[in-house]
């Protein structure tokens, strides 16, 4: 082996690489925040007494999840356009995570509703809650409590995923990697730098994760 | 799109299947290795084996697939795209595979291990006659919903030049100009692969838990 290792290029790049961190950190929250709103959202037309509407969203959910995210960003990136939304890669990126990672958070967040039973909700409606109230009081908050090691693991999953998003090349981490390795040709120095930060990076999330779950969750079970 | 390009998709859609096919079962034998030195009860390998899960759970997919393709040039070995992306999502499997039977050797119960061992069984024999076979029983579902990830996985090959069907579709789309429609028919082909395994999965898992009850 007469290869020497030179870590100078990844020093040079040390302060992009740091803000594209950030980037990576923007795409992640972006994209959590979309598939809750989703995840939510399905939950509520799965439930619906609209048979088509139940069947759409299980075709959704299905679809995205025996489809590589690859082609999924690849098809939105190109079908935007011609939907009249002309949207930079980032924006782009983060409308496919939050779409990909909404197909799973569905599935989780219903599991987590039917945990409930309905003796719960009969109470609430028995005690005289709106149907919404009895919703987001009754179900959602102890569901969301059930389901949360699940979605969280899932949302570690959609932190690494954003990775993906360098094949459009949307403003993260993978990509910017990519831009120093081209420069300087030192492909193994960059790439092995660039995953220790991936791995800083979702031991963070889940101590933010710890965090919320400490801080809101804690309350007793019965 | 004529019949001349989706011919060429049916080749990428053969690498495909045989990247996943590789990565499965090779995947398959090193993860049984992880999931036993998990499961060692010897704390250094435990500890060690732990890592190795760690780090490929906590990187993305991509890099492990990079770090792979020029590490392995850098120690002097010299491989094709095919090779060293098989060993690339190789690894990784082991690592995932490694962990879900992890989980199912310990959701054996202890009595199991404890019966074999009065009865003077070794290592070797309580594990593959006492404890494996209920432990894979018990994997079944999870380990089909990871090969499903690992077909989805395979994709990331076209990001490192290994010609399967993502890229396929990529060249394709480049020559037609109708991104929409190829990337329609790929994901269609992906969706095609997957779905089976998806609802047979979810069918194994149901059936695991009404025989439980």
């Amino acid at each position: 082996m007469n290869y020497t290792l030179d870590f100078t290029p990844v020093l040079d790049g040390l302060p992009n690489l740091l803000s594209a961190c950030l980037g990576t950190f923007t795409l992640a929250i972006c994209g959590m925040l979309l598939a809750i709103v989703i995840g939510i959202g399905g939950v509520i037309l799965r439930q619906s007494q609209f048979k088509p509407l139940r069947w759409l969203v299980i075709g959704f959910v299905e679809l995205i999840r025996n489809t590589p995210f690859l082609v999924q960003i690849f098809f939105i990136y190109f079908a935007l356009p011609l939907a009249g939304i002309r949207l930079d890669p980032t924006p782009t990126a983060i409308i496919a995570l939050g779409i990909n990672g909404g197909a799973y958070a569905i599935e989780i967040i219903r599991g987590g509703v039917q945990s409930i039973s309905k003796g719960q909700t009969e109470a609430g409606l028995a005690l005289g809650l709106h149907k919404a109230q009895v919703f987001r009081l009754i179900i959602l908050k102890p569901a969301l409590r059930t389901i949360y090691p699940s979605l969280t693991s899932q949302f570690i999953l959609l932190t690494l995923t954003t990775s993906i998003a360098s094949a459009i090349s949307a403003y993260e981490l993978t990509s910017v990697s990519q831009r120093i390795e081209s420069d300087s040709f030192r492909s193994f120095e960059v790439y092995f730098t660039v995953t220790a930060f991936y791995l800083v990076i979702s031991w963070v999330m889940m101590r933010i994760f710890a965090f919320f779950s400490a801080r809101y969750f804690s309350y007793p079970l019965r | 799109m004529g019949r001349e390009e989706f011919l060429f998709l049916l080749t990428g859609l053969k690498w495909t299947v045989a990247l996943s096919a590789v990565a499965f079962v090779c995947g398959c034998v090193a993860g049984l290795m992880v999931a036993l030195l998990r499961t060692s009860g010897v704390a250094i390998v435990e500890r060690l084996t732990a890592g190795y899960i760690a780090v490929f759970q906590g990187t993305p997919l991509l890099m492990q697939l990079f770090v792979v393709y020029y590490g392995l040039a850098l120690i002097g070995i010299q491989m094709d795209a095919w090779a060293a992306v098989s060993v690339g999502l190789t690894l990784h499997a082991s690592a995932f595979l490694g962990e879900i039977w992890r989980g199912s050797i310990e959701a054996v119960p202890r009595g199991q291990t404890e019966a074999a061992k009065a009865l003077g069984l070794g290592y070797v024999s309580r594990m593959k006659d006492v404890v494996l076979p209920q432990a894979i029983r018990i994997s079944l579902p999870a380990t089909i919903g990871f090969l499903v990830q690992l077909i989805k996985g395979t994709s990331l090959a076209s990001i490192v030049g290994f010609t399967e069907l993502t890229r396929a579709g990529n060249i394709i789309s480049n020559q037609i100009f109708q991104p929409l429609t190829v990337f329609g028919i790929v994901g269609a082909l992906y969706f095609l692969m997957c779905c089976p395994l998806t609802i047979y999965g979810a069918h194994l898992e149901r059936k695991f838990l009404t025989a439980s009850r």
